[in-house]
């Protein structure tokens, strides 16, 4: 009786010694599900989301405080991967809320632009190359279209100019054909 | 003579290859004008050279490859450069894209084109060359050449096969220019240096086989003929049929020792390096409901509705153009459109010729498909989870192993466009990727910026605080004069102290007493050579 009652006792304490130092020693930095939410988010940082950032909003989706249906530059497509991964239903973009555009750059109107530099301190991934009374011009390839310049812009020289199709980033569309149908 | 292997599935479609292939080929006259597109290869856009208005000679280099994977462009003929604009490409999504719009002169006239000796250049220059020269696959994809010769391989696979229906260019091509091919194989062995060379031809083709036998008698090429089964001119089915070896999945022949290339590549290489002349003109069948079907070399960037007419004209009941053979081929309506490197057929179509598809029915799950795949795919499960856009899923299921040949939607009782279902998933993952790759570069930028302004402000801090800290000092200094006022007895001492100072090193000895004798004797000796110098000085300038 004792010596079971010591054996399972000394399993336990062993055991637990080696729970709580794995507990330790892989003690894991940081909220992964933020990162997995994070990379599925397209990094525009635009904050149509209603948070300062991808990342911001990332936390808050895995802390439960924002919907999943609040990325418009994700697309459908975006909320259907946040639905897979998070297991929850999928959610279309709401009524009255920002819905998603076609993919746009920036474009700075150098006869216009008096080269203030607010712009560059909004753009979050500093596509913009400029200085203090200095045309500025907008790295396109660098730009997320977020248009988180626009509205510092005193003389509204900034405008969003969509991406023309190329042969190079033309997509073989989803195939529609009648079916035959027999009664 | 070495076994044969088989791929998995394939099909026997009509053949329909005699009707062109009895006649010889034929040379194309100048046309009105000439279009050529930038990209007519896979990789980066070539990058022109010429402007609107500038004169070009024939052979003349009109737009150079830029970066690793792209390939020059060369004007065809001498003439005038009309325009570098967007015009209409033969490309599925019918967007234009930049071309260079030549208008011949009618001279022909030829810049300088040395051939040259490819034994004694080094692999690099001799690739360099060769991407130079323009040189891309031929047999429909349009790799560049020097990229895939750019390593050694073991074997060296020659495609003859010429597997689709309708076309015949290479079967021309090594029934006329064997000698030639051969000299372009000598290249590309001197390239990848193989320890055999294998070149599969399809047994349809006897008199190619022949020509090609007997070109490549005396020497260690081996020319074998393979069942006729389409895609065996697929370059993984070849390479399996002719070394029984597989190609991994997501893997190139490379990786595995082989290199595979068109025949019709091996003859422009012969053109550019033992006659200087670059890839600027190809062999091309026309056939189908036309006069007079035929294989034609025409220069690139001639219309389509002129290569018809030079094969007699396209018949009434005309409905449309197929680039390409009609398995994989680019069907157009446009006649516009220019001949691209990848051009090796036009099949002009009729109701008669091509009656119009069955109409779709659903899948029966029958696995026809799947018994047809010569990629040993399932191409019913690949159907679903693309008509589902389940595109992971999809990829899981090998969806990029897929080599589009259309063997599915041929045998497919249901008349369902397999291939177009697989063409759309395709793209849509690859954009996937591209937009993921824009989000991690974005997010980088992103953070970088954040640690930059992080950084700013830590800084402006640390010189905020450490001018606070002087400003502290200054004003406690301050208060403690303010507390002692400097009597008349301390402004004394301190003048005391400063002229004691003064005293003390003034006292100090100098770096020139307390000498050892050696140094004394040192500078003696300076002194007397500064003497002497002083009189020669003066000898050398007597003028003064």
């Amino acid at each position: 009786m004792l010596t079971a009652i010591l054996i399972m006792s000394g399993i336990a304490l062993v055991l637990g010694a080696v729970l709580g130092y794995s507990a330790l020693k892989f003690k894991v930095e940081g909220n992964p599900l933020v990162d997995q939410i994070d990379a599925i988010l397209p990094q525009t940082q635009c904050g149509q989301c209603g948070f300062p950032g991808c990342r911001p909003y990332a936390t808050a989706i895995a802390e439960g405080a924002a919907d999943i249906n609040r990325c418009p530059p994700g697309g459908e497509e975006g909320i259907h991967k946040l639905a897979d991964l998070l297991k929850v239903e999928f959610k279309p973009f709401g009524e009255g809320m920002a819905q998603p555009k076609t993919k746009s750059v920036a474009f700075i109107d150098e006869n216009t632009c008096i080269g203030c530099t607010l712009c560059l301190q909004a753009c979050p991934v500093d596509a913009i190359a400029g200085a203090a009374k200095q045309m500025h011009t907008i790295i396109a390839s660098e730009c997320t279209g977020c248009e988180l310049c626009l509205p510092p812009c005193p003389v509204d020289c900034i405008s969003m100019e969509p991406l023309p199709q190329t042969v190079q980033s033309w997509k073989w569309h989803y195939p529609i054909y009648t079916m035959a149908v027999t009664k | 003579m070495s076994t044969l292997h088989r791929f998995h599935g394939g099909i026997h479609p009509a053949e329909h290859k005699q009707e062109s292939s009895e006649r010889p080929i034929a040379r194309a006259p100048l046309p009105q004008q000439l279009v050529l597109p930038l990209l007519q290869h896979i990789g980066a856009r070539a990058k022109a050279v010429v402007q609107a208005g500038d004169r070009v000679l024939k052979g003349e280099l009109i737009a150079y490859a830029e970066g690793t994977v792209s390939a020059a462009l060369h004007a065809p003929t001498s003439g005038t450069v009309l325009a570098v604009e967007p015009r209409a490409v033969p490309h599925p999504s019918g967007l234009p894209d930049v071309c260079i719009v030549i208008e011949p002169d009618g001279a022909d006239q030829w810049d300088e084109h040395p051939s040259f000796d490819f034994c004694p250049l080094s692999k690099a220059e001799l690739l360099a060359r060769l991407r130079d020269g323009g040189i891309v696959g031929l047999g429909g994809a349009t790799f560049p050449t020097h990229v895939k010769m750019a390593t050694l391989v073991q074997t060296l696979v020659l495609n003859g096969a010429e597997c689709e229906p309708w076309i015949t260019t290479d079967d021309r091509l090594m029934r006329e220019r064997a000698a030639e091919i051969v000299e372009g194989i000598a290249v590309l062995r001197h390239l990848v240096s193989p320890s055999k060379i294998v070149v599969g031809i399809e047994d349809n083709k006897p008199l190619a086989i022949a020509a090609m036998r007997q070109a490549c008698a005396g020497t260690d090429i081996e020319v074998i003929a393979i069942p006729t089964l389409y895609p065996s001119g697929g370059e993984r089915q070849l390479i399996k049929i002719l070394t029984g070896k597989e190609v991994p999945s997501g893997r190139r022949p490379l990786d595995i020792g082989v290199a595979c290339t068109n025949v019709a590549t091996a003859y422009a290489v012969h053109r550019v390096v033992n006659h200087g002349e670059p890839l600027m003109a190809r062999v091309v069948t026309v056939t189908g409901n036309v006069a007079a079907p035929q294989n034609i070399e025409v220069p690139l960037g001639m219309s389509i509705a002129e290569v018809v007419r030079l094969a007699g004209g396209a018949l009434p009941g005309t409905t449309g153009y197929i680039l390409g053979g009609p398995m994989m081929g680019l069907h157009v309506t446009d006649t516009s459109l220019p001949l691209v490197k990848s051009t090796n057929c036009i099949i002009v179509k009729s109701d008669r010729l091509f009656p119009p598809a069955a109409p779709t029915l659903p899948c029966i799950r029958c696995t026809r498909c799947a018994q047809v795949c010569p990629a040993e795919l399932q191409p019913q499960d690949l159907y679903w989870f693309a008509k589902g856009r389940e595109l992971d899923k999809a990829e899981s299921y090998h969806l990029f192993d897929c080599i589009e040949c259309g063997a599915c939607s041929y045998v497919c009782p249901s008349s369902i466009p397999l291939v177009q279902y697989y063409r759309y998933a395709k793209s849509e993952v690859q954009a996937q990727h591209r937009e993921r790759a824009a989000a991690d570069h974005a997010r980088e930028r992103h953070e970088a910026r954040l640690s930059r302004i992080e950084r700013d402000k830590r800084e402006k801090a640390e010189k905020l605080a450490e001018k606070e800290r002087a400003a502290a000092l200054a004003r406690q200094q301050a208060e403690a004069a303010a507390v002692s006022p400097p009597s008349a007895d301390d402004a004394q001492a301190l003048i005391q102290a400063a002229l004691q100072r003064v005293r003390a090193q003034a006292a100090a000895p100098k770096n020139t007493d307390n000498l050892t004798p050696e140094q004394r004797a040192q500078i003696a000796e300076a002194e007397a050579r500064r003497a002497q110098a002083q009189p020669v000085a003066h000898v050398a300038t007597p003028k003064d």
